[in-house]
């Protein structure tokens, strides 16, 4: 597969994938203003505090990490739906950071985002046909109302919705039958990458696996390249190939995810691991839990130091003098972030 | 060991306005003294309001128990006025919730909480009942604890407070904690911990426990026994093992391979369980899991859309009679009872 034409171009990894979207040092500070009449800026959450990561073209990457480590936001700021504070976003060779306007609208076409929500994240007084369809019109695809019509119904077919109901309201629907349409009306603009953001949390633990199904399947089938946001580790290993672990706004541990799941190296990733409930009462009897103390502390005023050095069960003093430690190859592929660790 | 509760074939309906709920629709089983069992199914299940009715809790209108029986050391609670059971709750039966802060009051600090029904089960005074509420917090490890008592629930984590819910909950040595899914809001790493803790407390206190949830993973390592409900039934209950590694009801297999799992590379296809859980507003005929099952399906059991299974004790891998179903089928066998 490496050409020397390959190896040559930036986007291109070892084995000669293709990144379809590179990240670099990315940041997202939320500001935090106090004062009713004049507002000023007494702090920032540091919900994302510079991350790297590439993501190849046909795989999943999985993002995991407790709730408000930064998934959610990296999410949105890749897709520019939140406006970086810092750091580059390139998606198929293109900066997305600077670019606004008519270009910005277009780059979205191919960038889509399920959410976790199927209840939240639909129009409750939009029909079915009209949410999926609305993405078309936006972009003035299919003028033809006709054809429109038969396009939503095929999508509809194609993610499992009776196409009989295209003029049914959201409420008429179960959960994993709403979050199909967030799937049919994601696909609408044939992206070539979505961002599923807990995509399976809601729904009911046998309607999950229906769900995961059948985003493998349209994956397959239209080479889909997925940003999968989910703090169900199972699910992860099971749907991704590769796994980027968030701890604080900072990715920790990145890489294959048998290799970081066989072979954690991060003690938050070995913690984190430890902790996720397997149904078989022999594993359970038998697992040692590594229990780390405490909880996650507040992103607007992080450590000094390693970001985890407040509940790492193996700190020591260079975990507080030092800055953060980099994300460094400790394996072929495999990347980790601290200092026992080199 | 003697049996500490026994629930008879209960039924609870909600009468609402788009028509009745069928809720809970005959469920019984037994709790030994000191025992753990673990209630899973999925959302609507009825694993809640099975254990609501039993604590006299179901909303009324537009809740009705409609029949059954709650006997818990010899009486039943069913029968009881509302101040007799205002007694056994919190005192001999105690409850722990999902979300920490529907439960715990906004306005009030933790320790006027706690201390609270210490002195309405214990007649404790106040700096009695103070010295104990700490000695509570102290125990389910929050640090610091005689200060943070006069703190508000808002000023702990999502963690802490169900720390204290679990407190309050022990504060009179009830002989039965019920948990509702008392970690589904938290983070694992924090559900670690509390299950830790849970695990450490029970032994001490040594109470029988009915733990609620969704998450199969979570009760496989503290349940002594698993019940499996659907549609307001149960399908399948038995040991752990036997639940978890040799299920015989056509749900339980169907969901535990429905699971991808944390210990195995996940190359293979999820087996998916086709449609939907069932609408309970519709009157249950037969078995609620008969339009899902593929059981059904192959050995055409037509008495499973009309007739409900009964639950039946049927013996374990290791001959004992501990093992309940219910279903038509024998799947082990690969067959049907008198079809
Ligand atoms: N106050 C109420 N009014 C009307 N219907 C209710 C009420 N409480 C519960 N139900 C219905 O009773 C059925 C069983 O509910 P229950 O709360 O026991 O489910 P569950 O198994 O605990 O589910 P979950 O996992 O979502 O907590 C559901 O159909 C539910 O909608
Ligand atoms: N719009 C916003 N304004 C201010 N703070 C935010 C906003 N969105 C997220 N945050 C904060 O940023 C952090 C990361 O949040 P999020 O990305 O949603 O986490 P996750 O998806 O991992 O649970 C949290 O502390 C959250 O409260
Ligand atoms: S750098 Fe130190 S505190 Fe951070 S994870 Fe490694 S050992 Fe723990
Ligand atoms: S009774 Fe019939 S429908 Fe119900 S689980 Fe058994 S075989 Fe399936
Ligand atoms: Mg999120
Ligand atoms: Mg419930």
């Amino acid at each position: 597969m490496s050409s020397p034409a390959m190896v040559a171009d930036e986007r291109k990894t070892r084995d000669g994938d293709d990144y379809i979207l590179e990240v670099s040092n990315l940041k997202k500070h939320f500001p935090i203003s106090s004062g009713i009449v004049f507002q000023r800026q007494v702090g920032a959450v540091r919900a994302v505090d510079g991350i790297s990561f590439n993501v190849i073209r046909g795989e999943t990457l999985g993002l995991v990490g407790e709730s408000g480590c930064g998934k959610s936001t990296t999410g949105r700021t890749i897709l520019q739906l939140y406006r970086p504070t810092e750091g580059s976003v390139k998606f198929e060779g293109q900066e997305l950071s600077t670019m606004a306007g008519n270009d910005l609208r277009q780059m979205r076409r191919r960038m889509q985002i399920i959410f976790q929500d199927p209840f939240a994240s639909l129009n409750p007084r939009m029909t079915v046909g009209s949410i999926v369809s609305e993405p078309l019109q936006i972009h003035k695809m299919y003028a033809n109302k006709q054809e429109r019509q038969q396009y939503v119904e095929q999508l509809m077919e194609r993610v499992g919705l009776n196409p009989y109901f295209i003029n049914r309201y959201p409420h008429e629907f179960s959960g994993g039958q709403r979050q199909r349409i967030g799937i049919a009306r994601a696909l609408a603009l044939q992206p070539s990458f979505i961002v599923a953001d807990e995509p399976i949390s809601a729904l009911d633990v046998s309607i999950q696996a229906q769900v995961v199904n059948l985003m493998e399947e349209l994956q397959d089938e239209l080479g889909l390249t997925y940003l999968f946001i989910a703090h169900d580790l199972s699910m992860v290993r099971h749907i991704c190939d590769r796994v980027a672990v968030m701890y604080l706004g900072k990715i920790v541990e990145l890489g294959p995810v048998d290799e970081v799941y066989d072979n954690p190296q991060h003690p938050y990733t070995q913690a984190l691991l430890s902790a996720v409930p397997v149904p078989d009462p022999v594993v359970e009897d038998n697992r040692q839990r590594i229990i780390i103390s405490g909880d996650l502390p507040n992103p607007a005023n992080p450590p000094t130091g390693c970001n985890f050095n407040t509940r790492c069960p193996v700190v020591f003093d260079l975990c507080y003098q030092e800055p953060d430690p980099p994300l460094i190859e400790v394996r072929p592929d495999h990347y980790v972030s601290c200092h026992r660790v080199v | 060991m003697s049996t500490l509760l026994e629930v008879n074939d209960l039924v609870v309906r909600f009468y609402t306005q788009e028509g009745t709920v069928y809720a809970v629709n005959g469920v019984s089983f037994d709790l030994e003294e000191g025992e753990t069992l673990g209630i899973v199914g999925e959302s609507g299940s009825g694993k809640s309001v099975s254990c609501l009715a039993l604590m006299g809790l179901i909303p009324s209108p537009p809740g009705k128990v409609e029949s059954g029986t709650v006997v818990f050391e010899g009486r039943d609670l069913l029968t009881l006025k509302p101040d007799q059971m205002r007694l056994i709750r919190g005192k001999e039966i105690a409850m722990i919730f999902q979300d920490p802060m529907t439960s715990l009051n906004p306005v009030l600090t933790i320790g006027t909480q706690i201390t609270e029904s210490l002195k309405l089960h214990e007649g404790m005074n106040t700096t009695q009942s103070r010295k104990r509420a700490a000695d509570l917090l102290d125990l389910v490890g929050i640090p610091d604890a005689y200060r943070r008592l006069d703190d508000y629930p808002h000023q702990f984590s999502g963690g802490m407070r169900q720390r204290v819910m679990i407190a309050m909950g022990l504060s009179c040595n009830p002989k039965l904690l019920i948990a509702d899914e008392p970690t589904t809001a938290l983070d694992v790493t924090i559900q670690a911990q509390i299950i830790e803790l849970v695990k450490q407390l029970k032994d001490e206190f040594n109470m029988a426990m009915i733990w609620i949830t969704h998450d199969l993973g979570v009760v496989a390592g503290i349940a002594d026994r698993i019940q499996v409900m659907y549609g307001g039934r149960i399908m399948e209950s038995g040991s752990s093992h036997e639940v978890f590694r040799d299920s015989r009801h056509p749900y339980t297999v169907g969901l535990l391979g429905s699971l991808p799992r944390l210990d195995s590379s996940g190359e293979e296809k999820l087996t998916q369980i086709e449609g939907s859980p069932p609408d309970m507003r519709n009157e249950p005929e037969g078995c609620p899991f008969a339009p899902r099952c593929d059981v059904r399906e192959q050995l055409q059991l037509e008495k499973c859309w009309d007739e409900r299974p009964p639950l039946e004790t049927v013996p374990d891998a290791s001959g004992a009679e501990a093992h309940i179903m219910s279903c038509w089928a024998d799947i082990r066998e690969g067959v049907a009872e008198n079809v």
